[in-house]
């Protein structure tokens, strides 16, 4: 506290506190931040003014690496990106290796992709649901949503050989046809998990108290979205339509009728009803697949030794959290001569600071979850 | 003054009301202890049982007169990502024709550099190696993960060329 004096050398008999903003260190080892992920808050009181996310703590260099690796091998370092969405990432080399060779692949194989590709879709964000409500301090849905998810893990335990990073994908194929017990499991699973879903409702999404923490909070404009280069669920709540499955459809997506969820709102609330509605979505498209799936090769013939014509090739992919872009120049050899990885989850992090300014720190965590980062995702 | 107090009274309810819907999911868990899919781990060992595709460890294949299907090539090292393979091979005379024959002296598998990708697996021309479904690999000093699959005097089968 100070005393002033005023202009004629009195004291002033006003006193008052001085404040000042401060920094906090959120992270890297913050539970919340799901993963290392540094966030420099810079704060007023507990109102934020600046979030200033630090990366880099998980950096493994997949790219350089992918440097050395042949086209089989740089798929399964994708796997270790977003792990949530593996097969997808997968997907994303291996479509890019064929359009690269000019490969015709069976239709089989589209089918049996893009049905995975769903699964892992509801997988991811089921997971993405339990963690959530456990950020707002219910650790209940953090059990029920793993409990569904587990019967996708043993669909892809039964079918690839494992449960997260499953390495399915080759280029020109997959690496195994689907068990027998694969189309019995997934419509198990379809119609166990129509009933489970609107538990999912019941348990969050009509909660007050959830309902508080969410509403009206975090927002993105449009318009910022489409700046940052925020895609997914995330920009989709927002109103801007980039569902790449819809717009440059791949593999079976042309094949199958389904709604592309578009939400205006743009809050936190928004964000969470819109992955809650893609998992409906979802579930129509394996619906539609999983009883036509067509007879014939599961992998197209391939060299043993891959080497892409010299050129560059870029392939876009939808994952559970956004655009995947893979992007590959070659030289002829058979190693990649240079990759990029576009991450969905890099961009979607660093609209954190435009969605947070001005909220409180218990609503940051709440709006992180929301954008459902997978940090080693941004690191690579 | 009469409305706001019909909008707090409604709130309470409305809170009451989303809270009690949640507590009757949790309520019917509880009282339907068959719907709980918990596994009993370790006391399950017996019965649990993975799948046939999982992916636990590489091992070599060795049939009852202790012969493996191994003849050497180098295809899996090669095929592996990460150096998760060496193999050390030897120069023997073939039985049959006389000449010097490559065959594998030590087939070296680092378990703590495996990523299970299965790449070594489909690389194998002769269908050597395949997948284990053991999961249970922690042990308390990490040497003991760099194993030597090749039992010691196993030889190669007959007939099995490169
Ligand atoms: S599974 Fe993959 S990482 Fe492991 S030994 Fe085989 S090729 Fe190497
Ligand atoms: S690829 Fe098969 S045959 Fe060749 S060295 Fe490896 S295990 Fe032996």
């Amino acid at each position: 506290m100070f005393t002033l004096l005023d202009e004629n050398g009195k004291t002033d008999t006003k006193e008052f506190t001085e404040t000042q903003e401060y920094f906090v260190n959120m992270g890297p080892q913050h539970p919340s931040t799901h993963g290392v992920l540094r966030l420099l808050l810079t704060l007023d009181g507990e109102i934020i003014r600046r979030v200033e996310p630090h990366i880099g703590y998980i950096h493994r260099s997949i790219e350089k690496m992918c440097e050395k690796d042949s086209y089989q091998q740089v798929v399964h370092l994708t796997d270790r990106m977003d792990y949530l969405s593996c097969h997808i990432n997968n997907e994303a080399v291996c479509l890019c290796v064929e359009k690269g060779l000019q490969l015709e692949i069976p239709e089989r194989v589209k089918y049996i992709r893009t049905i995975i590709s769903e699964l892992t879709r509801i997988a991811s964000h089921q997971l993405w649901w339990g963690v959530m409500g456990m950020d707002l301090g219910a650790i209940t849905s953090f059990l029920y949503g793993f409990r569904d998810r587990e019967m996708i893990t043993d669909i892809f335990e039964e079918t690839c050989g494992a449960r997260l990073t499953m390495n399915y994908n080759v280029p020109g194929g997959v690496m195994f046809d689907i068990h027998p017990n694969f189309r019995k499991r997934t419509k198990d699973f379809i119609s166990h998990f129509k009933k489970k879903l609107p538990e999912y409702d019941e348990l969050l999404t009509g909660n007050v108290i959830f309902e508080e923490r969410t509403k009206g909070i975090g927002y993105l404009s449009k318009e910022d979205a489409i700046s940052f280069g925020v895609t997914g669920p995330s920009a989709r709540a927002s109103g801007f339509a980039c569902d790449i499955r819809k717009k440059i459809p791949y593999s079976a997506y042309d094949k199958v009728d389904f709604k592309e969820i578009v939400f205006t709102e743009g809050d936190s609330y928004t964000r969470y009803k819109a992955r809650i509605a893609e998992m409906w979505e979802s579930m129509h498209i394996i619906e539609q697949l999983i009883d036509n799936i067509p007879e014939g090769e599961f992998k197209a013939k391939t060299k043993a030794v891959i080497k892409l014509p010299p050129g560059e090739y870029y392939q876009r992919v939808e994952t559970a959290r956004g655009e995947l872009g893979v992007f590959i120049i070659s030289d002829n050899k058979k190693s990649p001569y240079r990759v990029k990885f576009r991450s969905p989850g890099f961009s979607n992090l660093f609209a954190l600071d435009t969605m947070a300014k001005g909220c409180k720190i218990a609503d940051l965590v709440a709006m992180m979850s929301t954008l459902d980062l997978v940090i080693p995702d941004i690191d690579r | 003054m009469i409305k706001s107090i019909i909008k707090y009274f409604s709130e309470i309810f409305r809170g009451v009301k989303s809270l009690l819907t949640g507590m009757k999911i949790t309520g019917y868990y509880f009282t339907h202890p068959k719907e709980i899919i918990t596994q009993q781990y370790p006391e399950n060992r017996e019965t649990l049982k993975m799948f046939d595709r999982f992916r636990g460890e590489v091992v070599l294949i060795h049939d009852e007169n202790n012969e493996h299907k191994c003849t050497g090539c180098s295809a899996c090292e090669i095929a592996c990502p990460n150096g998760t393979i060496e193999i050390i091979s030897d120069k023997a005379i073939d039985p049959e024709t006389g000449k010097p024959k490559k065959v594998i002296d030590k087939f070296v598998y680092h378990l703590s550099m495996c990523t299970f990708c299965n790449l070594c697996i489909i690389a194998c021309p002769t269908d050597a190696i395949k997948m284990a479904q053991t999961f249970e690999h922690s042990v308390f000093d990490r040497t003991k993960l760099t194993k030597v699959l090749n039992k010691p005097g196993s030889k190669i089968m007959a007939g099995i060329k490169e």
